[in-house]
């Protein structure tokens, strides 16, 4: 098949993309420059949201059998491209003093954005395992970025090469599964899998597909880090530079749980019930799991690890509704929450991220003692990202809860409802202490670095998305509706 | 459009509250109570209309049919202006007591307020559920930071308690909401709407469940009132104002507005067993509060022991018990609300709340003495009191549905009598002695003080003598109230014959 010009129009955003990264490499040759890489790639991230953003009216076009540029790829497309953005200016301040050659990180960043673009876009496994396989490998640089600094994140090392070693097993899984379902199908592309399959029996058919779901499952699971193939995650967060924690815990998660959605609709893999049997038990394991681990944890990033095993959890459960609902409620759920996840993971790892440096990470609990009478409007920003995560009202998470449980009652998952709202109970503990540190007086011994221009810009972000938190919150009405409109497109 | 602004004004109170502490601490305490008693002021014309009398609907989130719907009838009134007339008590409560970061606790108070008129004004089961949420959490910041020794804990279990149970609820709307989905084809979460859907069975009482159990919680009824005594000892003054006048009671008015009316028939199937609990509250906590020591934890156990009634009356389901419900509710909110302030402020003077220490304060502090002694006997319900209206009415109400239940939760009042009577004995009567407390700071109420009291001895005396004008009010809501779950009672029974 040859491609023309007119092919390349939809595909804009994923070359705006790659040529930020390009230039960016460019860039570092000619002259180094630490806040003119940083601006390059700020600047390339926020052109090719915009872009995408206009294009999300009319867009709608399978480009190659690889690529599908459709509604609801474009808006994932913003969401990465943003998120990243929020990641980029996050790690400005970061990396400020760190030293080491510090551009190359934005070229990983960068990289890494490409592989979540072609995977939100992706509707055939290649593409999928190609995105995939290009974010990771990016991953793994930005997690290990900080190795020489003395007193950085404790372990990048170590998690780098853990994230890594366990990374390329799933993947391993993922690929064997694959293979399983071209042995079935004779097809690789997602449109395509169920037409092949021998007509009559519902979805891929003969009995081995079922292993190559489990398969295919497994892996995903790995990286979704859902229990019980968790057990990398807290350790990976825990060790790894502030900001390439970020990364992972968001999109690293959302370019997946895009690709799982597509594949589930597509292959009709809810029709086998072991299959849902199996995604349910995952899914009230990481909620319990995940909830009940969190509990005593005494650092922060470990902290959000576990609540992000449980988040997991909750858009699992969306996606198991999918099957039993009509309609498109329970993909609008999974959109909705992962949006709001994106918008919550960033504004409390930011915070974090905003008073750590290369140098030091300020990641324990105890860390946060009074903040709200040291600085109270960074305090205000985190209270309302922990509050969104526990699901209270006036903040995003909240309208995310409202859609997973409206999902949950339309598919009539009523065990995974109750294990929803333990889980959520649980939740509450630790997100509270930690709120609760922050209305604590203050400690008379104050370890925080002092901010100073170069995190101006990383507190207007963060204020930013406490805004977007307090909208989607109050009034997501319109995001609503562009989100019905676009869940038609998986 | 008034609804709204009553809600604003203290949402918009708050903030500048909150900003006023830059020009000074003392700032606050007045915008806040400016702005109680210029809602105070709004909510005076409501007064005087029939049915309805004041709604705004609005569209809000169009994808589930969810509007922006509030609305006022007699009964939203009585309680609106309850809460207003405690709001600005409380703020008196605090006046002295609060001395740290003012601006964010009167920003908290405020909030609360504004969550609470929410909470009685909502129509629509989403914004209902939002304010019920929204109101918990300026509470739980006024526990943990301006509470007592173990206020941790106590906020803690506060919020977990009605914050899971709250979800049992969402659970509970959602089903409703589809269920109105399959039956009509469109979303809704308006509470006209939602009455005319049909459920049957057991997931009609599943979904009653949902909302009783959140209810339970916050009146509380016995077995989920444990958050209670820790949420009332911990608080600061103005928050167990708050917590017992006010919150306690959107449990209360959930139940008359929510539970029942949209499940008629489960609830009548329920009504033995939550008069059985709302018995065993009654009683059982009438008794653990008479083993208390700490005097905080004892009027807390009273507070539940109080809302039993109120349980009682809602499940007797006619009128007398009803209205008996209503004004047990208002009496109760004062008369809690007046004990909690009286123990706030022995607190406040000599930093112990344990009643063994205590003993012959009334040589000491008259005046204070005289007060207690008001608010034990109201709470005990002597006749010509608020609370004698509401605790008889209720009985009443409550021997025409259930005769065994009635007799034994009648046994309540003599276990009141027994333990406010206990309470005056062991801190006010007896030999002074302050071998374990400083008691230089125990002096009696001030003026400013006395008015707060002395406002609240009105209000009881006044319900207590001529009630008419409140059950007035409620009492066309509450036939439009019965008259819907009659109906529906009806056509099931013709139905199934």
């Amino acid at each position: 098949m040859n491609m023309t010009l007119g092919d390349l129009i939809p595909l804009t955003p994923l070359l705006l993309v790659t040529a930020t990264a390009v230039i960016t490499m460019t860039l570092i040759g000619i002259r180094r420059s630490y806040p003119l890489t940083a601006g390059m790639t700020i600047t390339g991230l926020l052109v090719t949201a915009i872009f995408a953003a206009t294009m999300i009216g009319d867009t709608n076009a399978q480009v190659t059998p690889l690529m599908i540029v459709d509604h609801y790829s474009l808006f994932f497309i913003v969401v990465t491209c943003a998120s990243a953005l929020v990641i980029a200016v996050l790690s400005y301040p970061y990396l400020f003093s760190l030293n080491d050659h510090k551009e190359e990180y934005y070229l990983l960043l960068g990289v890494a954005t490409i592989g979540a673009v072609v995977m939100v876009s992706s509707n055939h496994f290649v593409s999928a395992i190609l995105g995939l396989e290009t974010l990771s490998m990016s991953l793994y640089g930005m997690v290990a970025y900080t190795v020489h600094s003395k007193e950085a994140a404790k372990y990048p090392l170590e998690a780098a090469v853990k994230y890594l070693v366990l990374s390329a097993a799933a993947s391993g899984f993922i690929l064997f599964g694959m293979a399983l379902v071209y042995a079935q199908t004779g097809t690789l592309s997602f449109t395509s899998l169920l037409e092949s399959s021998n007509g009559g029996t519902p979805g891929l058919g003969a009995p081995y597909s079922i292993v190559a779901l489990l398969l295919i499952f497994a892996g995903v699971a790995f990286k979704l880090s859902l229990a019980p193939f968790h057990l990398w995650t807290p350790d990976v967060y825990e060790g790894s530079p502030l900001p390439a924690t970020t990364y992972l815990a968001t999109i690293g998660k959302a370019g997946m749980f895009v690709v799982l959605l597509r594949f589930i609709e597509a292959s009709d893999a809810l029709s086998f019930e072991s299959v849902v049997t199996v995604l349910s038990l995952i899914a009230a394991a990481s909620i319990l799991g995940g909830n009940l681990l969190a509990l005593l944890q005494e650092n922060l990033k470990r902290i959000l690890a576990y609540s992000s095993i449980a988040h997991m959890g909750y858009i699992l459960i969306a996606i198991i509704a999918s099957y039993y609902s009509e309609g498109t409620v329970s993909i609008e759920a999974v959109t909705f929450y992962l949006l709001a996840y994106m918008v919550m993971s960033l504004g409390a790892f930011g915070v974090a991220s905003v008073v750590s440096s290369s140098e030091k990470e300020f990641d324990v609990v105890a860390d946060y003692q009074g903040l709200f009478w040291r600085d109270p409007w960074l305090a205000v920003i985190f209270t309302g990202m922990l509050f969104s995560l526990a699901g209270i009202p006036l903040t995003v998470g909240f309208i995310g809860k409202f859609y997973l449980f409206y999902a949950g009652v339309e598919g009539a998952l009523w065990v995974l409802l109750s294990v929803l709202i333990i889980g959520s109970g649980i939740g509450l503990y630790y997100y509270l202490r930690i709120v609760y540190r922050m209305v604590l007086p203050a400690p008379e011994q104050v370890s925080f670095r002092v901010g100073g221009m170069e995190s101006f810009s990383a507190y207007g972000v963060l204020s930013i998305l406490l805004l977007l938190l307090l909208v989607l919150g109050v009034y997501p009405a319109p995001v609503m509706a562009l989100i019905e409109s676009i869940a038609a497109y998986v | 459009m008034i609804l709204v602004m009553l809600i604003g004004v203290l949402f918009i109170g708050g903030v500048l509250a909150w900003i006023s502490e830059g020009l000074d601490p003392k700032f606050p305490r007045s915008v806040a109570l400016v702005t109680v008693l210029l809602d105070l002021l709004i909510m005076l014309s409501l007064l005087g209309g029939e049915g309805w009398v004041a709604s705004i609907e609005l569209e809000w989130l169009p994808r589930f049919g969810i509007s922006f719907f509030l609305a006022a009838d007699g009964l939203s009134v009585l309680l609106l202006m309850l809460t207003a007339f405690l709001g600005a008590i409380a703020i008196g409560a605090a006046w002295d007591e609060i001395t740290e970061r003012t601006g964010f606790f009167y920003f908290n108070l405020l909030w609360t307020l504004a969550g609470v008129l929410g909470v009685f004004t909502a129509l629509d089961l989403f914004l209902f559920f939002f304010f019920w949420e929204v109101m918990l959490i300026p509470m739980y910041f006024i526990i943990a930071i301006w509470g007592h020794e173990n206020k941790n804990y106590a906020a803690m279990k506060f919020f977990i308690f009605t914050q899971v149970t709250g979800m049992l609820m969402l659970v509970a709307i959602l089903m409703l909401a589809y269920f109105h989905y399959v039956q009509f084809g469109s979303y809704s979460f308006n509470y006209h709407d939602l009455l005319n859907v049909r459920t049957a069975g057991q997931l009609e009482m599943w979904m009653m469940l949902g909302f009783f159990v959140a209810f339970a919680t916050k009146l509380p009824s016995v077995p989920f009132h444990s958050w209670l005594p820790d949420a009332h000892s911990q608080a600061p003054t103005a928050g167990s104002v708050i917590l017992a006048g006010i919150l306690l009671k959107t449990g209360a008015y959930g139940l008359i507005r929510f539970a029942v009316p949209l499940f008629p028939a489960a609830s009548m199937d329920f009504a033995p067993i939550a008069m059985t609990l709302a018995a065993i509250s009654i009683l059982y906590c009438a008794k653990v509060a008479f083993a208390q020591n700490d005097i905080k934890r004892l009027i807390a156990y009273t507070s539940v022991s109080h809302m039993g009634f109120v349980t009682l009356g809602i499940y007797a389901w006619n009128e007398q018990a009803l209205q008996g419900a209503i004004m047990t509710m208002l009496a109760h909110g004062l008369s809690a609300a007046a004990l909690f302030m009286l123990a706030g402020g022995l607190q406040h003077r000599i930093h112990t709340r344990n009643m063994p220490d205590m003993g012959g304060f009334w040589a000491r502090v008259p005046r204070m003495a005289v007060v207690a002694l008001f608010f034990s006997v109201a709470a005990l319900g002597m006749p010509g009191l608020g609370n004698f209206i509401g605790e008889f009415l209720a009985l009443i109400g409550a021997f025409q549905a259930n005769i065994w239940l009635t007799v034994i939760s009648a046994f309540g009042l003599i276990f009141a009598s027994v333990y406010s009577l206990w309470v005056m004995q062991k801190v006010f009567q007896g030999e002074y002695h302050n071998a374990d407390f400083d008691d230089s700071h125990l002096t009696d109420l001030s003026r400013r003080e006395m008015v707060y009291f002395i406002a609240m001895m009105i209000g009881l005396l006044w319900m207590g003598m001529y009630p008419q004008p409140f059950l007035g009010l409620s009492a066309t809501s509450l036939a439009e109230i019965m008259g819907g779950t009659e109906q529906v009672v009806l056509s099931l029974v013709e139905g199934s014959l």
